[in-house]
């Protein structure tokens, strides 16, 4: 008992024993009330246009058919808008503004008859011709979705006509699906007078509250919403819950009965937003050190019909376009694109690593132009430790370790010796091609939306000495709900077991951010030490008059308390504190310190810290058929000082292959009507086991701590392993760039199919 | 014909007897919904991510075997005489089965949903594969997908199953003979019928039955792996009765080398078929486990697939290319065709109303043949194909004597490139011979553009192909496979 025990450490995940056994309840799973209705929502099939009529004779003629909700039927607001701009409907109303836009939503006794009936609708359209992607977009003028921003330093123009080197390109950059496993679902549950219970598969559960509130048009007071676990987010369900939430609740107020919603996973991805797409310009000047003296480059993104969190996910492109290199003169904007496609929205990195890839695009450039190792001019350009260390934002970068993570990957990788073996190989094979690449990784850690950067916790500690811990955060497989229980078990130094956490309810902890941005550990893990370091004050100073002795006597050990040398077992201790009636349920709160930023100056600090990577990839193409395999990986990357090895590993090397897919298999693809048509797994493929690097080597920094004061001075990890995959994309191009000797950039847009692999070997063979 | 009335199979420890069933009832929804056995979890309900992988097990020839499925899109109707296995299921004398202690020690699941079906695909191979490598762990989960952990800490945990339980010790292996008795109870030869309304369900349990209710039906839908007709059903909500299900069948699933030629029963699913492909036919070895994932190959039949009549057609290019012949039966009669000459255009094959692929007849290579198959596809494994190609060539003297290409994907149905081949036959056996016949491509195809290529990229690849067989045959030119096989490293 008396032992020094850690609770932190590479524990399984809290729910990883029911995970294996099935018995981890998903929202489907929950057993319905009795009379469960269930919802489907009816979709439109023209990307533009004006609905001239409806037609749902057919549709309630299904025996198990109750009704049909459309956009009259809602009694609040019908929008689902996260930013206020009123531009997203529940239902089209009037307009349709994308293939796959929500018109309707039929109530049945059951899903199945609900998805049938949905079919039987007539629907008729005024047709009008649609923009579908990002060049029809800017060819009929541009239209944005949300302000653009530009970020600026130093006289790009100047240093740009009097750069020794100057070269202009454009690289086409794809989006992604999520492919959460488990797809969007909302059950709603009616209650007395305006109440509503929904349980939601949301990363952002008080943003549904708000959402269903406005939609009912009632208070937010009326609505809990409640979450245990996604299967999966991905930052797909930071806004896309909403439209579910409310359909549903919408639906149990009016039938008066708890209402079920379940899209088909085709009409999942046709309907909710994706990562954007993006068309990055760029025009560099340089010297023959490869140093970068001037760059101007522009960020278009495909948004869809709608902004939702376009503003930040562009924002965040150019925010990392810099990546880990110094831009003395810079300028950079973002061009938020209205399209005829469903509304784009948060993926892992959030524009991050569309902006980060466009700027490892202008290093290779830049190494192809010069004839050398991207990773010399990589270096040439790396955000110096005292000077040349200003970010196009104007934050300075101080606690920026990168040359040490990527000179130990370097030597770990044997990166050297193998770019030689590489281009040995490349010299003696004929069809056959391999690449190297050794690709950096700095990504910010902070809401942009500076006030999003605060968390609560409570935390109820009952007689018998079991804790209860909830957080405003949620859990989709990142293992928050672990980390953070195991970092209130190390404040109260209680065994872990003792922590049991419960689902995240908008009734326990109000006004919470979305669980995104990698910021879930840095957020609630804070505010649950918090609340954890009230009830210590409170046993403290308890126990202080209970022996009568001074509050410094009084000191927490493993599962005990240490009372000037009498040791009060944990369970003692609080039934006593309850029987001298000690209050044992603590709020704790935190808010990220330090940050601030001003968009419209484009000047500021709005991250709190960094996170550093880097990997090396080694990759084989056969130049015939433009296949590939990813053949050895390294990854060296920077937790700070980790909470839960095993999380982390996992994080790392998850968020590596979900990368990887983007820029290799990975294809959204539209037709000129603008359908998806790339919208289930037969169609859409994210990575197999298989595809795996058939060597794959991670490993966290050891040496790194957080400078900042974050929780057990770790990092954040969610997001920035992702853009470790860009070494992937670039070993292809180094493959490619090898039947044209090197001398030409390939220019490879993503995602690298074996299609965009050998057109590319084409378009390089005919120039040499 | 006399009929029993209701379906019979073991779930778990229960039996189950049903007297009312609609032809189109998924197992996942029976489980899910009937059964409130919820762990099985619905990821697509299209048969591609794996999430809601059972076991099924089926008596054949008084042996019991486990394989994996998709419950999503296996019908309730084919389960007849099988005993199922789900998730919930699990368990040994230490608690958690071996399989699950591996995962939750390995950090095998982050989100949790995709596991269940990852633990069952697991299952099913290490009843069969105690000891895997990595290749084979990466091959028993091609059909399933996870879009947290990167697949890494799942291989680990594959790779070290043996570390919490043996296969002695494994409950399905202890009661064996107990589940042997219980689908024994269930065998004979009577076929069933259940109506309900207007939906007619068959489940004929010998090929002569088969033959008699087709033809007596010809209206009907056959459903046999159910890997193409589960999708009509959950993603067109296409109505399948009246239908005929094939999987009770005890006399159509043989396969038999007899002079030179492989005689494959309708009925054989890609997993049977998969050692004598080995042993026989190593050339299609690669190509053969790139078809689906493990669940699919377990489902789909070999005449399904045919019958089926995709442009693309997994089976077709590479059984064309070698000179296969098909039997169809209707009724009592029986008539064998060129399997090229089955497809007649896209959607159109040369079967009349109530008539079946009964049996395949596939010509083994000659010793010194030729013989290669390619696939091109987005990702390498579970893809359907953009192009699929084969190529068989016998040498005449100095120069190209017999020759057959067949290719898929590239037209309304799978063809083989007669211009091309025309261009090469007789011909001198030179790289510049090959390179001169890349014209006649145009003439043979013009493939379209979709969501998985662009018709530039189709015939690109579909003439570099050509240039590959030749390198790799002729020049002695590495091959991408040989290199990735080399290139793994065991995970450990």
């Amino acid at each position: 008992m008396s032992q020094k025990q850690s609770a932190l450490g590479p524990k399984p995940h809290e729910s990883a024993h029911k995970h294996v056994a099935g018995a981890a309840d998903y929202l489907d799973d929950i057993n319905e009330p009795a009379g469960t209705l269930h919802a489907y929502i009816g979709l439109s099939t023209i990307a533009a246009g004006t609905i001239e009529g409806v037609d749902f004779t057919d549709v309630l003629a299904h025996p198990d058919v109750l009704g049909v909700l459309t956009a009259t039927d809602i009694p609040g607001e019908n929008d689902v808008s996260p930013t206020a701009l009123h531009d997203d409907p529940i239902f089209a109303d009037k307009e349709v503004q994308f293939l796959g836009q929500p018109v309707f939503a039929v109530i049945a006794t059951h899903r199945d008859a609900a998805r049938r009936a949905a079919k039987k609708a007539k629907i008729s359209y005024q047709e009008k011709p649609a923009l579908i992607d990002i060049r029809a977009a800017e060819k009929a003028g541009g239209k944005f979705v949300t302000p653009s921003l530009t970020l600026k330093n130093g006289d790009v123009k100047a240093a740009m006509e009097k750069a020794p080197m100057r070269l202009k390109g454009e690289m086409e950059i794809g989006g992604q699906d999520h492919f959460y496993l488990e797809g969007h679902i909302a059950m709603a549950i009616p209650g007395e007078d305006d109440t509503v219970k929904v349980i939601s598969s949301t990363q952002h559960p008080s943003e549904v509250q708000h959402m269903v509130a406005h939609a009912l048009g009632t208070h937010q007071h009326a609505v809990n919403v409640e979450v245990r676990r996604m299967g999966g987010g991905f930052g797909g369900k930071e806004t896309q819950g909403a439209l579910f939430a409310c359909v549903a609740a919408i639906a149990a107020k009016k039938y008066k009965r708890a209402v079920k919603i379940r899209p088909d996973r085709d009409d999942d991805m046709v309907m909710t937003g994706k990562r954007h797409d993006f068309l990055a310009t760029y025009e560099v000047g340089f010297d023959e050190s490869g140093k970068i003296h001037a760059l101007d480059a522009d960020f278009a993104a495909r948004c869809g019909f709608s902004a939702d969190l376009s503003g930040p996910v562009t924002d965040r492109a150019l925010f990392h376009a810099d990546n880990c290199y110094f831009f003395e003169n810079v300028e950079l904007r973002s061009r938020p694109l209205k399209t005829n496609t469903v509304s784009n929205t948060a993926f892992r990195g959030f524009g991050g690593p569309q902006g980060m890839i466009g700027g490892e695009r202008v290093i290779e450039e830049i190494a192809y132009q010069l004839g050398k190792d991207p990773l010399e001019v990589r270096r040439a350009n790396f955000y110096g430790p005292n000077t040349g260390n200003t970010t196009p934002y104007h934050q300075i970068v101080d606690d920026n370790i990168i040359t040490k993570v990527v000179d130990e990957l370097e030597e770990s990788a044997d990166y050297q010796a193998r770019r030689q073996k590489v281009l040995d190989f490349n010299k003696s094979h004929k069809n056959l091609k391999r690449g190297i690449a050794l690709t950096p990784v700095k990504f910010g850690i902070s809401f942009t939306a500076t006030w999003y950067n605060q968390a609560g916790a409570l935390v109820h500690i009952y007689k018998d000495g079991s804790i209860l811990l909830n957080h405003g955060g949620t859990e989709m497989g990142q293992g928050l709900y672990s980390k953070v229980a195991q970092v209130l078990a190390d404040e109260l130094q209680v065994d872990p077991a003792r922590v049991k956490v419960s689902a995240t309810r908008t009734d326990k902890v109000p006004n919470t951010s979305a669980t995104a941005a990698s910021s879930g550990t840095d957020l609630n893990g804070m505010a649950a030490a918090d609340a954890a370091r009230q009830l210590k004050a409170r046993l403290v100073r308890f126990a202080a008059d209970k022996f009568q002795i001074e509050e410094a006597d009084v000191k927490f050990g493993y599962e005990h308390l240490d009372c000037a040398g009498k040791q009060v077992p944990f369970e003692e201790l609080i039934a006593a504190a309850y029987m001298e009636r000690v209050h044992l349920s603590a709020a704790g709160f935190y808010k990220t310190p330090e940050i601030h930023w001003n968009r419209e100056t484009g000047r500021g600090t709005p991250f709190y810290y960094y996170a550093y990577g880097a990997a090396v990839s080694e990759v084989v193409i056969d130049t015939l058929t433009g296949e590939y395999f990813v053949d050895r990986v390294d990854l060296l990357h920077d937790v700070g000082n980790s909470i839960n090895e095993g999380i982390d590993m996992g994080q790392v090397e998850g968020g590596f292959i979900q990368g990887m897919g983007w820029l290799t298999t990975e294809e959204l693809w539209f037709s000129d009507k603008g359908e998806l048509k790339t919208h289930a797994p037969s169609t859409y493929k994210i990575p197999l086991a298989s595809d795996r690097p058939r060597t794959f080597n991670t490993k966290l920094v050891t040496w790194s701590k957080n400078e900042k004061r974050t929780i057990k001075r770790s990092k954040a990890v969610g997001e920035p392993p992702f853009m470790l995959a860009i070494s992937v994309l670039e070993a292809l191009s180094m493959a490619v760039a090898s039947v044209a000797d090197y001398k030409t950039c390939p220019r490879l847009d993503a995602p690298a199919t074996p299609e965009r692999i050998l057109m590319a070997v084409e378009r390089l063979k005919g120039q040499r | 014909m006399d009929f029993d009335s209701k379906i019979s199979f073991w779930l778990n420890d229960e039996k189950i007897e049903l007297d009312k069933l609609n032809s189109d009832q998924t197992l996942l929804d029976f489980l899910r919904l009937e059964k409130t056995l919820r762990g099985t979890k619905e990821g697509c309900a299209e048969g591609d991510c794996g999430a809601c992988t059972v076991l099924v097990g089926r008596l054949k020839k008084g042996k019991l075997r486990y394989q994996g499925v998709n419950a999503c899109i296996s019908f309730v109707a084919s389960l007849h005489g099988t005993h199922i296995v789900t998730i919930e299921h699990l368990k040994s004398d230490q608690g958690q089965h071996p399989i699950q202690q591996a995962m939750v020690e390995h950090h095998g699941s982050q989100c949790g949903f995709c596991t269940p079906g990852f633990v069952m695909s697991l299952y099913a191979m290490w009843m069969e594969n105690a000891d895997p490598t990595t290749a084979e762990i990466e091959e028993a989960l091609q059909g399933n997908l996870c879009r947290c952990t990167g697949y890494q800490p799942i291989v680990k945990a594959a790779r070290n199953i043996a570390k919490f339980g043996s296969l002695e010790q494994d409950f399905l292996v202890k009661e064996r003979q107990q589940n042997i008795d219980r689908l024994q109870a269930l065998e004979n030869n009577t076929p069933i019928a259940i109506s309900q309304g207007d939906d007619q369900v068959f489940v004929p349990k010998t090929k002569a039955q088969l033959a008699e209710l087709y033809a007596a039906h010809p209206d009907a839908t056959l459903v046999a792996g159910a890997t193409d007709v589960g999708l009509w059903v959950t993603k067109f909500m296409r109505p399948i009765s009246p239908s005929i299900f094939l999987t009770a069948l005890n006399d159509f699933d043989a396969v038999q080398e007899k002079d030179g030629q492989l005689i494959i029963d309708g009925g054989v699913t890609y997993t049977d078929l998969l050692p004598l492909i080995d042993e026989k036919l190593p050339q299609l070895s690669t190509y053969w486990r790139r078809i689906g994932g493990a669940q699919v190959r377990n489902m789909g039949t070999i005449g399904g697939n045919i019958a089926n009549g995709s442009p693309i057609g997994d089976t077709p290019p590479p059984l064309i290319a070698l000179g296969a012949t098909i039997t169809l039966q209707k009724g009592e009669e029986t008539r064998q065709l060129p399997l090229e000459k089955f497809f007649i255009d896209y959607g159109k094959q040369d079967r009349a109303p109530g008539e079946f692929v009964a049996q395949i007849q596939v010509p083994l290579p000659k010793p010194e043949a030729h013989f290669a198959t390619y696939k091109i596809s987005k990702r390498r494994d579970e893809d359907i194909s953009s192009v699929a190609a084969a190529f068989y060539l016998e040498m005449g003297g100095d120069k190209i004597g017999a020759l057959r290409i067949a290719y898929g994907g590239m037209a309304g149905v799978p063809k083989r490139a007669s211009h091309v081949e025309a261009a090469l036959n007789g011909k001198l056996l030179t790289r510049d011979t090959f390179e001169n016949a890349l014209n006649a491509f145009d003439q043979d195809f013009t493939p379209l553009t979709d969501m998985r290529a662009s018709a530039t990229y189709r015939q690109q690849v579909a003439k570099n192909l050509l240039l590959r067989f030749y390198d790799q045959h002729f020049g002695e030119a590495e091959s991408l496979d040989t290199l990735r096989q080399a290139a793994l490293v065991e995970v450990n």
